[in-house]
């Protein structure tokens, strides 16, 4: 006889259809993975990731990566407070907006991007004239990571903004603290989870960008190319090569999520409105 | 296991299974199975495949010819993991080896056109091409194809037969993506295959150069072997080789074999 | 008057006309919705009115009218809230949240943290200096809550229902401490408990639908009632006196003994409270004990709900009607009024 030692016996209400249909989404999932870690050449892995090209190309991603999410910081942060906090006429259809990159395919964000930045585009005469050339280099790329990663951060941050309520900040201004120094000092220690786990997805998604990149900003060894586009390449002659990057890619994913997005708030943690007239109580 | 686990899983790969059954619709399924001709064709073939198709149809009464674009190497991948092609037209000779190498194709494939690189820029020619020396120039922005997609390997070759070596702003994955950057402006510049400026007239302007036969690319044709309608097949190719078939090919910008 | 307030606002149905002298405390008492702590925000900055002016020693907080717009932002006002919730920064400690006001106010780190140490004496809480919030019981917290409004030397504190939220052991602890950090500092507390304005106001004001009804010294209001509201929270018997051994001595003589949480220090004053409910009324005296058991000369005797209530003097009891009936109750008739000493609360203030 076994004894099986349950987690938790609290009452969890779930059916057992729910169960078996959870389980379809999960392998839904998870088969593709598996069977991609069954093609990978063993053998020939550490070589094939350590390869000059595959290499260059991770280096370019995880720098890329890492300057978009710091533009995603730099403007979402504000763009998160705004649409948490603020009150104006547009606020809805500034959030529709906002998120719309997380709904498009990427590559009409690339096509997008490319009639803003691109050398015919919008803003891309006027920077072509002031000497400044963005399409084809690893600025390009970045511009391409961050408007496909920043909604990720607004809409992470605007649900811990909104969960965390203003109660506190209300409070600290009673005290004497200017705007800047409650949002320093007060609001941005408190949402501090939340701020983390949207700039992991940001990087995350940076890290995967694809095809907004192959459209708007080309495909140059270790100016542009990144591992996604390296894979796509090395697909069309090196399967093993393909193979070995997309696990070296999955594996930098799930290390960089694994480690340190924490995931929503677990339930109990309600949204704490504070009620109109009194912005420190919270609202019945 | 559990028995309600061992359901759970079941059901679970039950409601797998059948829903991907039914997002597969597979093209050889449709119509009368013993008259249809289903052919993987590189995407550059687009234009005069379906012109041949259409007229192979009507010489034909009763057969279908389904035809399925796409990048060579992304046929071959489908083909080798048992795609249902009848016919596979290739646009260079190395996936078409990669194929038969495995024995997946009948017989020795057969080249039935070529096509040469040539220089496209966007209307107007800002960069004032003229020839394949100003692709080097400093300044000018020029955009090829990735050494590892045929495209690339041309327009190596080209450039070591001309003795220019070329500063790339982005290698494409794809000659597509070649004609799309120079199409929008992004380039000055671009090596893309003649048919490909014929196909997009209106959007790029050609700058033809000597020198570009040097690297000539060749389409190889094979019926596959798990074909079911070989004879179908058969006839699909001999009409690619024919007359009718050459000239559809001619009127795209293709060159003889 | 060195704190005058005119504020309307039309979407609360908010009109109200208010001054306090320096070093005076007000208590805002007034039934849910009836606009106390619309109020509190207002005066906080937190909320704009339509209309109206505000001012503190000469200073003008707001004034909006068709013609002038002045507003002076929350954290100019120099306006402390200490709410229901401690509502601590959790991410700082309990030494850290009684400095923010401080270092907020540019006051450098160091000179910062003595002056929080100083509140946090002043609240008897030096020894939860280092820790965090969410170490804190519920007392500690607004003990600590209170230390931080209090650091800022606030030009009005201002308190909504600050003891609300605390359990009884908690509560009369922290209503001590807050009688002796009020006196003689200006604030608004917004209570529902009518003890909290008997122990901590100078003066009531109630409130009721967005405007006061009534206004004046603390026993005024509660012994002669005008409004509803003040009319049943009077209900409650509360008898001031001077704390003995056992209870409350009023200044009649009269000995209440009674139940109290904080210990008690004969000589001090302080406060009796029990509901009507809790009196019982005889004829005679039939116990034979000194001890919470008066003679009285009904003053009033009226229906209250289904009960009837029996005034006699500052004190009243509630009796059924048939017990009303029995015992032939009328103005002017001596009775004994006898309090359960399990239903005193005694208060030392």
């Amino acid at each position: 006889m076994r004894i099986r030692r349950r987690r938790d016996s609290a009452y969890n209400g779930i059916p057992r259809w729910v169960m078996a249909m959870a389980a379809v989404g999960a392998l839904l999932v998870l088969l593709p993975l598996a069977a991609m870690l069954g093609r990978v050449n063993w053998p020939q892995f550490i070589p094939l990731i350590t390869s000059e090209s595959s290499l260059t190309a991770l280096g370019l991603s995880l720098r890329t990566a890492a300057a978009s999410t710091v533009l995603c910081v730099v403007f979402g942060v504000p763009l998160a407070l705004v649409l948490a906090r603020g009150d104006f006429p547009g606020q809805r259809l500034l959030r529709s907006f906002v998120l719309l990159p997380l709904v498009l395919p990427p590559v009409v964000g690339g096509i997008a991007l490319l009639y803003a930045f691109g050398r015919q585009g919008l803003l891309g005469q006027s920077l072509e004239i002031a000497g400044i050339q963005i399409a084809f280099t690893t600025t390009a790329v970045v511009l391409a990571q961050t408007f496909v990663a920043l909604p990720f951060l607004v809409v992470s941050l605007e649900g811990a903004l909104r969960s965390a309520g203003s109660r506190y900040e209300a409070v600290a201004a009673t005290l004497g603290a200017r705007p800047t120094t409650v949002l320093r000092r007060v609001t941005l220690p408190l949402v501090l989870p939340g701020l983390a786990s949207g700039a992991v997805l940001s990087f995350a998604r940076s890290l995967g960008e694809f095809g907004a990149t192959l459209t708007f900003a080309g495909s140059l060894q270790g100016v542009t190319r990144t591992l996604p586009l390296e894979i796509y390449l090395q697909r069309e002659t090196d399967a093993d090569a393909a193979v070995a990057l997309s696990l070296l890619l999955v594996i930098v994913a799930v290390v960089v999520v694994g480690l340190s997005y924490r995931g929503p708030a677990p339930a109990g943690s309600v949204s704490r409105t504070a009620r109109p007239g009194a912005p420190w109580r919270v609202a019945a | 296991m559990r028995p309600a686990l061992r359901a759970a899983a079941a059901l679970a790969a039950g409601v797998l299974a059948a829903g991907l059954a039914g997002c597969a619709a597979r093209p050889g399924d449709a119509g009368d199975a013993g008259k249809t001709v289903t052919v993987f064709a590189a995407a550059s073939l687009k234009a005069p495949f379906t012109a041949l198709a259409e007229q192979f149809e009507a010489a034909h009464p009763g057969t279908t010819v389904t035809l399925s674009f796409a990048g060579s190497s992304d046929l071959a991948t489908q083909i080798s993991q048992g795609a249902p092609a009848d016919v596979f037209a290739s646009a260079d000779a190395n996936t078409m080896a990669r194929l038969s190498g495995a024995g997946l194709v009948e017989g020795p494939p057969r080249d039935f056109a070529s096509n040469v690189l040539t220089i496209a820029v966007p209307p107007g020619n800002p960069a004032s091409i003229a020839s394949f020396a100003d692709l080097a120039r400093p300044g000018v922005r020029t955009v090829i194809c990735a050494a590892q997609v045929p495209c690339g390997a041309a327009a190596k070759a080209v450039g070591q037969g001309a003795g220019v070596t070329l500063k790339p702003v982005s290698e494409e994955s794809s000659v597509t993506d070649v004609l799309g950057k120079v199409a929008s402006g992004e380039a000055d510049a671009g090596l893309v295959y003649v048919t490909d400026v014929l196909a997009a007239r209106d959007k790029v302007q050609e700058v033809p150069f000597p020198g570009a036969e040097q690297a000539v690319n060749t389409y190889p044709i094979a019926a596959v072997r798990t074909a079911k309608h070989k004879e179908h097949a058969a006839a699909f190719i001999e009409a690619v080789l024919g007359p009718d078939g050459q000239q559809f090919l001619r009127g795209a910008g293709f060159g003889t074999p | 008057m060195t704190f005058t307030l005119d504020a309307a606002l039309a979407a609360r149905r908010f009109e109200v006309s208010l001054s306090l002298a320096p070093g005076e405390t007000v208590a805002v008492l007034g039934p849910n919705g009836a606009g106390k702590s619309t109020l509190l925000s207002v005066v906080a900055g937190l909320l704009r009115p339509d209309t109206g002016r505000a001012e503190v020693n000469g200073r003008v907080l707001f004034e909006l009218g068709p013609s002038v717009h002045t507003w002076t932002a929350p954290h100019r006002r120099g306006t402390a809230l200490l709410a229901q919730d401690p509502l601590l920064f959790p991410h700082l400690s309990a030494l850290e949240n009684v400095a923010f006001g401080p270092r907020s106010a540019g006051i450098p780190t160091r000179e910062a943290r003595e002056t929080a140490r100083h509140w946090l004496t002043e609240v008897d809480a030096t020894d939860l200096a280092d820790r965090r919030p969410g170490e804190l019981s519920g007392g500690q917290a607004q003990r600590v809550a209170a230390a931080r409004a209090l650091a800022v030397n606030p030009e009005i504190l201002l308190l909504d229902e600050p003891l609300s939220a605390l359990d009884i052991h908690a509560a009369p602890l922290l209503r001590r401490l807050l009688k002796r950090v009020l006196a003689g500092r200006r604030a608004i507390i917004v209570t529902h408990d009518v003890l909290d304005a008997y122990m901590l106001a100078d003066r009531v004001i109630v409130m009721e639908e967005g405007r006061i009804t009534e206004d004046g010294p603390t026993r005024d209001v509660l012994r002669r009632p005008r409004s509803r509201f003040a009319a049943g929270l009077a209900g409650l018997n509360l008898v001031a006196g001077t704390v003995t051994s056992a209870g409350i001595r009023s200044a009649e003589g009269l000995e209440f003994a009674g139940q109290h949480d904080a210990p008690l220090v004969p000589g001090q004053a302080g406060v009796a409270a029990f509901p009507p409910s809790a009196v019982s009324v005889f004829l005679s005296e039939a116990h034979g004990s000194p001890r919470n058991s008066f003679r009285v000369t009904v003053t009033d005797v009226e229906p209250h709900g289904d009960q009837i209530r029996v005034r006699a003097g500052e004190l009243s009891a509630d009796v059924t009607p048939a017990a009303s009936a029995d015992l032939g109750l009328a103005p002017g008739l001596e009775v004994y009024f006898v309090v359960k000493a399990a239903a005193v609360s005694i208060y030392p203030a």
